[in-house]
């Protein structure tokens, strides 16, 4: 069997690629916090609780309306993604003008809420979900092998990355966005309904983690800690790339993730710290993170 | 006679009057309760009351939030135990230790997280509080899940036992005063008028010459331990030093006790502490609904009272007598 500096391939594959899922939802969660700190200016803490949220929603439609995956994969984006313009019209709308710690704040008082009520319902073990029947498998690339619904995981996220990136810097509806990111005010002068667009681009980045959500529902046990766990990770993922680009998040994303894995391989005890070990380091040398602008 | 020119000096003789009638009416206060109230949930509302106070150098002085103070209060208390049980020192080196160790990693941590601001620097203190966290997690020396067990009170400077309630309670009462002795003294010497400055305007203060970095950090380290010295005096009194006391939500409910007694109040932290205890204390039987109870407090504070109780009673009395400068 081929080895590299005494690893052996096939393991070494094997964390690149678990690295890389990984990584899928760094970058998809980065990148829905991006464009939301982009228009909104708020630091969304609940961005893991509802990723934890769309998660359950999928859970939840399969096992009392027996609503499969794909199902899932449109309806709970879209249910979250209601009740984030709720949380958008009633709470975040309040607390524009202030300081925006108080959004931080405000956020984080949501996934509190949000965790305790699915803790103190599910507990705070995993429920499995099922592969999706179409999805099951592993296909033999004869240096590894690699399981269907990692493969589908992979491919979906680089997609949705992909369309996101294209709606924004490509698309007129993009335009509007990154106008109003730049000078609302003006924005609106011109005609354009910039309080609705605030709302919907706050439902579409938590539809983002939402979708998230249900893609990791398969890999990971579906648990009300499933947020927290990686919202602080993802933090680190947003402070090393910096807020400027949307290209930004997702590289970070992926690059963290394939960190991560590759770490696994070579000092396993440092595995679940080398990202904030590599934002340290990215602070010491360029503050405003690898592709962000200056404060 | 209320001239501008004799005002100030006015106004710090009522302030200073007023001080000592608060001082008196604490130190009976913290007398007398320990007869009335069980002295543990006394001790245990000290300890958070002055990590509060601590976390409230910084966001109240500084302008800067910090989301990883748990960092600094529980590595204190496992070096504390350390200490304790391990090497077998008095009470008051083993809180020393810790005090010093959280100063440290302060010093660490500071020097990095302040390099961002506002809320970039809340995200970075949190992720590197995480770290000290997973740390915690796999060390040897912190018990892992089970927490370091069996921390012995000792003998306070050799000859007191604190395994009496009372004289324990009277050693928390001691550290808690010196902690806040600590604070006021920092926040009322030019560095806290120059902290200040700083938050209010920092480019301002920079053109007038001042390293505001140095005195970020400062306040920094400064914070660290005494949020150290809090959960140091902590491991004593509970015996236990565990992964609760680095966790995230240990940082949560330091932000959420000073923004329900008053952000940048001086009493506000200490109120904000007892109320948390207590709620704490009291919903025990409800398990895991003190963390969504936690969660719509933060909720409800942030959108209608976000002055804080102690803000609130502030701004009520101020309306009552000729309006004062404030923050």
């Amino acid at each position: 069997m081929t080895t590299i500096l005494g690893i052996p391939m096939q393991a070494l594959l094997g964390q690149i690629l678990i690295g890389l899922i990984n990584g899928a939802f760094y970058a998809l969660l980065s990148l829905g916090l991006a464009i939301i700190f982009g228009l909104l200016n708020i630091i969304n803490f609940a961005h893991g609780a509802l990723y934890m949220l769309g998660a359950f929603a999928a859970w939840l439609l399969l096992n009392y309306l027996g609503v499969n995956y794909w199902g899932a994969l449109i309806l709970s984006p879209f249910i979250v993604g209601v009740l984030a313009v709720a949380m958008e019209r009633y709470m975040l709308r309040r607390i524009y003008k202030l300081d925006h710690i108080y959004g931080l704040l405000l956020t984080f008082g949501t996934a509190l809420l949000i965790e305790g009520v699915f803790r103190n319902q599910f507990g705070v073990s995993g429920l499995a979900y099922p592969i999706p029947a179409q999805l099951q498998g592993v296909q033999n690339l004869g240096f590894i092998f690699l399981p269907n619904y990692r493969a589908w995981v992979l491919v979906a996220s680089l997609f949705i990355c992909f369309a996101t990136w294209f709606l924004i810097e490509k698309t007129r509806l993009g335009s509007y966005l990154r106008a109003a990111t730049e000078n609302p005010k003006l924005v609106q002068a011109f005609g354009i309904n910039v309080p609705l667009m605030i709302t919907l681009t706050y439902a579409f980045g938590v539809a983002l983690a939402a979708l998230a959500g249900v893609m990791a529902a398969p890999i990971y046990q579906v648990s009300p800690v499933m947020g927290s766990n990686i919202i602080i990770v993802v933090f680190a993922v947003v402070v090393i790339g910096g807020m400027g680009s949307i290209l930004g998040a997702i590289v970070s994303g992926f690059g963290l993730g394939l960190i991560e894995g590759l770490t696994k391989v070579f000092y396993p005890e440092a595995s679940s710290t080398v990202i904030f070990v590599v934002m340290a380091i990215v602070l010491l040398v360029k503050p405003t993170g690898l592709f962000g602008r200056a404060e | 006679m209320n001239t501008t020119k004799t005002r100030p000096l006015s106004r710090h003789n009522g302030r200073l009057s007023r001080r000592i009638a608060i001082f008196i009416l604490a130190a009976a206060v913290l007398a007398i309760a320990p007869y009335v109230v069980y002295p543990v949930f006394l001790m245990k509302a000290l300890c958070f009351a002055l990590f509060a106070c601590a976390f409230n150098l910084l966001i109240g002085y500084g302008g800067l939030l910090s989301f990883g103070h748990a960092a600094f209060f529980g590595s204190a208390a496992y070096l504390c135990g350390y200490a304790a049980r391990d090497l077998g020192l008095t009470p008051e080196l083993s809180v020393l230790v810790g005090t010093v160790g959280a100063g440290l990693l302060g010093y660490v941590i500071g020097a990095i997280a302040i390099r961002r601001h506002g809320i970039y620097f809340a995200m970075v203190t949190l992720a590197l509080a995480q770290m000290v966290y997973f740390f915690a997690v796999q060390a040897p020396l912190t018990g892992g899940e089970n927490g370091m067990q069996g921390i012995p009170r000792g003998f306070l400077f050799g000859i007191i036992d604190l395994n009496n309630t009372m004289a324990m309670y009277a050693f928390v009462v001691a550290v808690f005063l010196i902690g806040l002795a600590v604070l006021h003294r920092a926040v009322e010497s030019p560095f806290g008028q120059t902290l200040k400055a700083i938050r209010d305007n920092e480019n301002r203060a920079i053109s007038l010459g001042y390293d505001s970095n140095r005195y970020k950090h400062l306040a920094f380290v400064l914070s660290a331990a005494i949020a150290g010295l809090a959960g140091a005096t902590k491991a004593l009194v509970f015996q236990l030093a565990s992964l609760t006391d680095v966790h995230w939500t240990m940082s949560g409910e330091v932000v959420l006790m000073t923004l329900i007694g008053g952000l940048g109040t001086t009493l506000g932290p200490v109120v904000g502490a007892i109320i948390i205890v207590a709620m704490q204390t009291y919903l025990a039987e409800s398990g895991s609904w003190v963390t969504a109870i936690q969660g719509a407090t933060f909720i409800v504070c942030v959108l209608m009272f976000r002055e804080g109780i102690v803000g609130a009673v502030w701004k009520l009395r101020a309306n009552e007598r000729l309006p004062e400068p404030r923050e």
